[in-house]
C-alpha cells in the first residue's frame, strides 16, 4: 500500500482497471461455480467480453489517438469470420480446443492487423477526420464482402469462391462460411475464461503501449502535430501503430466472438454495432480504460436484462446511459475511486514522488 | 570582436553576420541563402541571407509582421520555401520535411506554445527525447529489460535537462498548469532533449517579468556554453537581444534590413527608422 501511495496517478488508475476487471472476474466465476448466474447472463458473458475488448481497442484509436473509427465492427467481422474458419479448419489437426481458440485469434488478429494497415497507409498521411469516412466506407464494404463468400474445406484442401457457391466438395467436406448465411460453427470453442484473458490482455497491451517512447510519442502526436514533428516525432508512423494495434484486437475480440456462437452472419457486424461500440467508448470517456470496461459491460447486459420492461425499456436504457456517462466522466466520482487505491498518500505533490518510484508496476 | 567581418571562405554567401572568434575557422552550422516564401500574392519573406556559426548566439529581430516567425517556418520546414537554399551543417535540406530536419539537428520553439498541455513536465521532456532513445513497441508491451534500461536513461536525462532551469521538481506536474514563464522554459528543455546543434527560440522573453528575463538570459548563453550548440533568437526585449546576441539580423517587410553586432544595429538608421515609423514595438 505505501507504494501506491508513491505512484503516478496513471499507474494507479491502470491498478484500479486491472483489479476492477479481476474482482468481477472472480466474482462471476465463483457465482457460476457456486448457485450460477441465470441463463441469460450465462449466455452474454463472452459476448460481454468481446465488446469490453472492442471498447479498450476503439478507445486507443479515439482517446489515446486521437483519431475516429466508425468501422471498428469491420475489424470485429474480419476476425469473427478469419477466425472461425481458421479454428474449423484446424479442428482435426490441432485437437486441443484452447489452444486451437488461441491460435484463431491470433489468425483473426493478423488478418485485422494487415487490413489495418492497408486503410491506415493513405489515410493517415493526411490531417483531418479522413479516418472516419474510410472507416465507414470500410465497415460497409467488409460486410458486402463477407456476405458473399463461400469457403469450404475437403481432402482436396481449401475451396473459395465469390458471390455463386460453386466450391462443390467432395464428400466429408464443410462449409466454413456459406455466403449470406453466414458462418454455421460446428464447434463452440470460445470460453468465459479465454474472454477474460483477453480482456487482460487487450488490458496490458494498452497499458503497457501507452507507458512508453511509442505511447507519448502517439499522444505527443494526438495532442499536437507540429511540434511533435518539430521534435522529430513521425506522427503517421504513430498514428498507425495505435489504428494497428487497435484493429489486431478488434480483430481477435472478433474470433472470441464468432467462436462463441452457433451462427452468425455479416450483417451482424454493421455500422451501428460500429456507432454502438463508439458509445462505449465516449461513455466510458476517452483515453479512460476502466470507464470503457464499465460502459460496455452495461449496454451490453442492458438490452437482454431490459426484456421484462417491455414499454419502458427504452426509458430505462436512456437513464442507465445517462448513470454510465455520470460515473465514468464525473470528477468527484473518478477522484473517489482513485482515492481508494491511495489510502495513505501523504499531503506531497503526487507527480514528483511518482517520478522516484520509477515504473510503478514491476 | 572585431568591426570587420572575419575573413572566412566558408561563408560564400554575403552574410553580414558576425562569427565569433571561435567559429571562425569552421563552416557555418547553418546557412541561408535567398531564402524567400510567397503567400499567394504576399511576399511573407524575401532575399534572405544569413550564416550561424557553430556556437553563436544570433538574434532576429524587427517590428510585428516583418516575417521572423516565417523565416523559422522556413528553416523548419512547416513552410516549404518559395525559393533559396537552406545548407545545415553544409547539407541542402531541399528535400527534408519538419522530422528530418529536426534528427538533423534543428530544434525549436514556438511562439505561442505548444507543450503537450495533459501530459506531465517530464513527459514533455522525454517526448522531445524521443529519438535518443530506442525502445520499440514489442520491447514497451512485453516490458523487456531493455524497456527498463531505456525508461530508466531517460527519467535522469529529462530531468538533468530540467534541472538547467531548476524545474525537476515538476516533473510530475501537468504541463498545461504551468504559469506562462515556466511553460515557456519546459518548451526550451524539450527542444533540447532532441539533442541539437541550433537551437531556435521564438519571443523566450514573451510574458515575463524582468527578473526572469534576466534569468533567462544567463541560461541562455548557459545552455550555449554546456552544449556547445549554436542558437538564433526571436526577441522583442532589447535587454535580452542587445545583451547576449553576438551577431543581430533586422527583418522588415520580410526583407533584412541590417546586419551587425549590437552596437552597430543600435546605430543603424535604417533599423531605427524602421521601429520609429511603422513598428509596433521595440
Ligand atoms: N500561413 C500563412 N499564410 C498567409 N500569410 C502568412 C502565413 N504565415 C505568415 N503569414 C504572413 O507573413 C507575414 C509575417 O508573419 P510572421 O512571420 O508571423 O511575423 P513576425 O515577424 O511577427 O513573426 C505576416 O504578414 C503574416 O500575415
Ligand atoms: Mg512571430
Amino acid at each position: 500500500m505505501k507504494r501506491l501511495a508513491t505512484m503516478k496517478k496513471s499507474t494507479r488508475n491502470n491498478l484500479f482497471t486491472y483489479a476492477l476487471v479481476i474482482a468481477a472476474f472472480v466474482v462471476v466465476q465463483a457465482l457460476r461455480v457456486g448457485p450460477g448466474i441465470g441463463s441469460m447472463l450465462e449466455g452474454q458473458l463472452i459476448p460481454i467480453c468481446a465488446y469490453v475488448t472492442m471498447a479498450l481497442a476503439l478507445n486507443l484509436v479515439v482517446g489515446i489517438s486521437g483519431e475516429l473509427s466508425l468501422g471498428h465492427a469491420g475489424f470485429m467481422s474480419i476476425g469473427a469470420f478469419a477466425g472461425s474458419a481458421f479454428a474449423m479448419a484446424l479442428q482435426d489437426s490441432v485437437g486441443l480446443s484452447p489452444l486451437r481458440l488461441a491460435l484463431a485469434m491470433v489468425f483473426g488478429a493478423l488478418i485485422a492487423a494487415v487490413l489495418g494497415f492497408l486503410i491506415g497507409i493513405p489515410v493517415l498521411r493526411l490531417n483531418g477526420d479522413y479516418l472516419a469516412i474510410v472507416t465507414l466506407a470500410f465497415g460497409e464494404i467488409i460486410k458486402s464482402i463477407a456476405t458473399n463468400v463461400y469457403l469450404g474445406m475437403d481432402g482436396n484442401g481449401l475451396h473459395f469462391s465469390f458471390l455463386n457457391d460453386t466450391m462443390d466438395l467432395s464428400d466429408g467436406g464443410v462449409e466454413l462460411i456459406r455466403g449470406p448465411m453466414g458462418v454455421m460453427n460446428s464447434q463452440r470453442i470460445s470460453t468465459f475464461i479465454a474472454g477474460f484473458v483477453l480482456v487482460l490482455a487487450a488490458l496490458t497491451i494498452i497499458f503497457n503501449l501507452v507507458n512508453s517512447r511509442t505511447g507519448r510519442a502517439i499522444m505527443a502526436a494526438r495532442d499536437n502535430r507540429i511540434a511533435a514533428e518539430s521534435v522529430g516525432i513521425s506522427v503517421t508512423k504513430y498514428k498507425m501503430i495505435a489504428f494497428v494495434t487497435s484493429a489486431a484486437l478488434a480483430g481477435a475480440a472478433g474470433t472470441l466472438y464468432g467462436c462463441s456462437q452457433t451462427t452468425f452472419v455479416a450483417t451482424r457486424f454493421d455500422f451501428n454495432t460500429s456507432i454502438l461500440i463508439l458509445v462505449f467508448v465516449v461513455l466510458g470517456g476517452l483515453g479512460n480504460m476502466w470507464g470503457s470496461v464499465i460502459a460496455a459491460t452495461a449496454l451490453t447486459i442492458l438490452p437482454e436484462a431490459l426484456r421484462q420492461f417491455s414499454e419502458l425499456r427504452m426509458l430505462v436504457y436512456a437513464i442507465v446511459l445517462i448513470l454510465v456517462m455520470l460515473a465514468t466522466n464525473n470528477p468527484t466520482l473518478r477522484g473517489f475511486f482513485t482515492r481508494l487505491f491511495r489510502r495513505e498518500r501523504e499531503g506531497a505533490d503526487a507527480g514528483v514522488r511518482a517520478v522516484k518510484g520509477g515504473g510503478g508496476h514491476e | 570582436m572585431s568591426n570587420k567581418r572575419p575573413e572566412t571562405k566558408l561563408v560564400p554567401v554575403p552574410s553580414v553576420n558576425k562569427i565569433p572568434e571561435r567559429d571562425v575557422d569552421k563552416s557555418p552550422i547553418l546557412e541561408a541563402q535567398h531564402l524567400g516564401i510567397d503567400f499567394g500574392g504576399l511576399t511573407a519573406v524575401n532575399e534572405f541571407n544569413m550564416a550561424i556559426g557553430r556556437t553563436e548566439i544570433a538574434g532576429l529581430i524587427g517590428p510585428n509582421g516583418a516575417g521572423k516567425t516565417t523565416v523559422f517556418n522556413l528553416l523548419t520546414k512547416v513552410y516549404q520555401p518559395t525559393r533559396g537554399t537552406i545548407l545545415l551543417d553544409g547539407m541542402d535540406t531541399h528535400n527534408m520535411n519538419t522530422v528530418q530536419v529536426n534528427r538533423a539537428g534543428i530544434a525549436r520553439t514556438f511562439q505561442n506554445i505548444r507543450l503537450f498541455d495533459n501530459l506531465s513536465v517530464e513527459d514533455n521532456v522525454k517526448i522531445g527525447m524521443h529519438n535518443a532513445i530506442h525502445s520499440g513497441v514489442l520491447s514497451s508491451v512485453l516490458r523487456l529489460p531493455s524497456y527498463w534500461r531505456e525508461e530508466k536513461i531517460a527519467h535522469e536525462r529529462a530531468l538533468e535537462l530540467l534541472s538547467i532551469f531548476d524545474m525537476q521538481d515538476l516533473a510530475g506536474a501537468k504541463a498545461g498548469s504551468l504559469p506562462y514563464g515556466a511553460q515557456r522554459r519546459l518548451e526550451i528543455v524539450r527542444a533540447l532533449g532532441t539533442n541539437p546543434s541550433l537551437l531556435l527560440l521564438d519571443e523566450p522573453a514573451a510574458g515575463m517579468n524582468p527578473s526572469e528575463t534576466a534569468e533567462l538570459m544567463e541560461n541562455i548563453v548557459k545552455i550555449r556554453d554546456t552544449f556547445q550548440i549554436a542558437i538564433l533568437l526571436i526577441e522583442h526585449d532589447m535587454s535580452l537581444v542587445m545583451g547576449i546576441c553576438e551577431g543581430i539580423c533586422v527583418l522588415n517587410f520580410g526583407q533584412i534590413i541590417a546586419k551587425g553586432t549590437p552596437t552597430e544595429i543600435q546605430n543603424n538608421p535604417e533599423v531605427i527608422k524602421a521601429y520609429l515609423g511603422g513598428g509596433k514595438e521595440a
